[in-house]
């Protein structure tokens, strides 16, 4: 049974679009599967979706409300706080899972404000020429002319603090590598036979924009923002350090880390235990990320 | 980045040499992205829900004094024309003054500004210094162990937030074995026994001849300089690394190697000059880069510079000093993206023949 699925899959005379799209599909997998490193990325992201799915019933103690604050506080991690607790008497431990819900929910928004921005800037730009990309492209490159953080910085000030605000400064300031992406695959796209075949035929600028040119774009943006989805996750951290994403007592892990830095000296784990959290689901991205360039992108194989 | 629009309809002004035609396409680029920056500042800081009144006023100023402040605020007036008086403001220099410290916000950043320069130059020293040779090495071995560490390095370099390594750092080298000093730039007993010439206190306790106020500066700037210059250093060892590969592939080290040229000076000789080309463009991106992360690293290490006045300003509300503050920094970014373009085209003959 699984042979014969296996051969339908991997089939050279597709009988459907969707057997080919499938097979191919199934091709990616397979590749993929065979690089150890973002298998191990693949496993992470799993994971933290799980964490997050599963939260409440994951977290051994409530994530806000915390314990008795005469004798649970500042507990190092032992059986009963694997993580120890924090000044509030919380446990740390309940915390980051509960916290894995906001990191999931900053990355997934931001992907889906950033990436049609993106491919809409980036494919018309590319496709209209002329002065259409001349001026897209400029207010790209302004955008550029910024370091991220502290763009997205400067929108969360005058927005006002807050995980609201935090997602949509990260976006704004995230899209524009995608357009010029998507602008360069574009140029390349936009003289292809069956894109002239398609205009011949009476199709409008927008259909072929949507239906034609920007399906052939995606698999690349996609990649590049799954590399980028660890630099969002730092990138929100660090807002949520600096007080500027999500605000108290939310359990951000980068809002942890500003918590527990007051005392890291006598009491290391609170500040350590969110940026081990931190690091683990970003290096996973990474990982995830650079395995899906090899086998998506053979361009940007190094 | 700024400047790279390759010339291709050369001769279309015909009386114009191609040098000049593009010398003034980069002089209007480089405008354009200025006053974009500018745009995007003045947007933020006029559009945004947050009432600038209020924020000059406070919220208990009765209607007569809101009134007065509208209409000095320039509110009143239609939003190109503000635009066009933030223009000439920003261009005389003026970037308003900071609420917090009661001073103009260009003075605050110049006074601040060489402790970020002092941090980020010896973060990029460390870099360069450790990167290059590293990458070089893990190209010539390329899939050994050290290649595979070398990567799995840069990996938590790319995954680790900085504040986060810093405080660890902080924990380890300073509270635990106290190899280096805490929190600040110098100790507060030397404070005032050097005089700030330069800003850059490396350099002025130098020429001064305190060595043990320098000795005391190094032993500040070391773990937040390292810090910032492991993250370039992940970067700049990858790019060598790659770029090393290419050159290695290249017909003349065969060429090179035929002819019984030593292994060493065909790798650290013929083919790091080349890859030096590219490379060059990338320690200027990095350094570019590092303006990014000392907002968070001088934060960790309570380090007087452009990050810190940036935070202390954000907690403070301090609006026009933030906007201040990122048009600088957007305006320095700009500057050494284009510095790294014109320094390729100065450097690599291919380049400049082609434009």
């Amino acid at each position: 049974m699984k042979a014969m699925s296996q051969d339908w899959l991997l089939t050279d005379q597709p009988a459907s679009r969707r057997q080919a799209r499938l097979g191919q599909a199934w091709r990616t997998w397979l590749a993929l599967r065979a690089n150890r490193l973002a298998m191990v990325g693949l496993g992470i992201v799993v994971l933290l979706v799980l964490v997050a799915l599963f939260a409440p019933l994951l977290a051994p103690y409530d994530p806000l409300r915390g314990g008795d604050l005469r004798t649970e506080r500042l507990l190092a991690p032992s059986w009963a706080h694997w993580m120890g607790t924090d000044d509030q008497a919380r446990d740390i431990l309940s915390r980051i899972i509960h916290g894995s819900r906001l990191t999931l929910l900053v990355v997934a928004l931001v992907a889906v404000i950033a990436t049609p921005i993106g491919l809409a800037v980036g494919t018309t730009a590319g496709y209209f020429g002329g002065w259409v990309d001349v001026v897209l492209m400029r207010i790209t490159d302004i955008f550029l002319a910024f370091p991220r953080l502290i763009l997205a910085l400067a929108f969360v000030a005058a927005l006002g603090p807050g995980i609201e605000n935090a997602i949509i400064a990260i976006a704004i300031t995230s899209w524009p590598p995608y357009a010029r992406l998507a602008r360069a695959e574009t140029l390349t796209i936009r003289e292809a036979d069956h894109i002239n075949a398609i205009r011949l035929q009476g199709a409008s600028s927008l259909r072929i924009l949507w239906g034609h040119v920007t399906p052939l774009c995606l698999s690349s943006v996609i990649v590049r923002v799954t590399l980028d989805m660890a630099g969002i996750i730092l990138t929100a951290a660090g807002l949520g350090f600096l007080g500027l994403g999500a605000q108290p007592p939310q359990p951000e892990w980068g809002a942890m880390i500003a918590s527990g830095r007051r005392f890291i000296i006598d009491f290391w784990w609170v500040a350590t235990m969110p940026g081990i959290a931190i690091f683990v689901v970003s290096l996973g991205f990474n990982l995830l990320g650079d395995g899906l360039r090899d086998v998506l992108d053979p361009k940007g194989v190094k | 980045m700024a400047g790279t629009v390759p010339v291709q309809r050369e001769g279309r002004f015909g009386a114009l040499p191609a040098w000049l035609w593009k010398a003034v396409k980069l002089v209007l680029t480089v405008a354009v992205t200025f006053l974009g920056l500018l745009l995007v500042t003045f947007l933020i800081g006029r559009v945004v829900p947050v009432d600038p009144v209020l924020a000059v006023v406070g919220d208990r100023a009765s209607q007569s004094v809101y009134d007065r402040a509208f209409i000095e605020l320039g509110l009143d007036k239609p939003i190109y024309e503000q635009f066009w008086i933030y223009l000439q403001k920003i261009l005389s220099g003026d970037l308003g003054t900071s609420f917090l410290t009661k001073k103009p916000i260009i003075e605050d950043i110049a006074r601040v500004f060489p402790a970020t320069l002092e941090l980020a130059t010896v973060a990029i020293l460390i870099g360069t210094l450790v990167g290059v040779p590293v990458g070089v090495m893990s190209a010539v071995k390329q899939g050994s162990l050290f290649d595979q560490v070398v990567r799995v390095v840069g990996l938590i370099g790319y995954s680790a937030p900085i504040f986060w390594l810093g405080l660890l750092g902080l924990l380890v080298f300073y509270a635990q074995l106290g190899w280096v000093s805490g929190p600040g730039r110098i100790d507060i007993a030397y404070e005032y026994s050097v005089t700030q010439v330069t800003g850059l206190l490396l350099i002025d306790t130098a020429m001064q001849g305190q060595w043990d106020a320098f000795l005391n500066v190094v032993s500040h700037i070391m773990l937040p300089a390292t810090l910032l210059g492991y993250y370039s250093m992940a970067y700049i060892s990858r790019m060598t690394r790659s770029f090393m590969l290419t050159e290695l592939a290249q017909e003349y080290v065969v060429t090179a190697r035929v002819k019984g040229v030593a292994e060493w000076r065909i790798i650290w000789v013929h083919a790091l000059r080349n890859a030096a080309v590219p490379l060059v463009t990338v320690i200027a991106l990095s350094y570019a880069g590092l303006l990014e992360g000392s907002v968070l690293t001088e934060t960790v290490f309570a380090w007087p510079g452009l990050g810190v006045y940036l935070t202390n300003s954000l907690q403070n509300a301090d609006m026009s000093a933030v906007l201040g503050g990122t048009l600088v920094i957007g305006v320095i970014f700009v500057g050494l993206n284009l510095l790294s373009d014109l320094l390729y085209t100065l450097l690599d003959p291919r380049v400049r023949r082609r434009t």
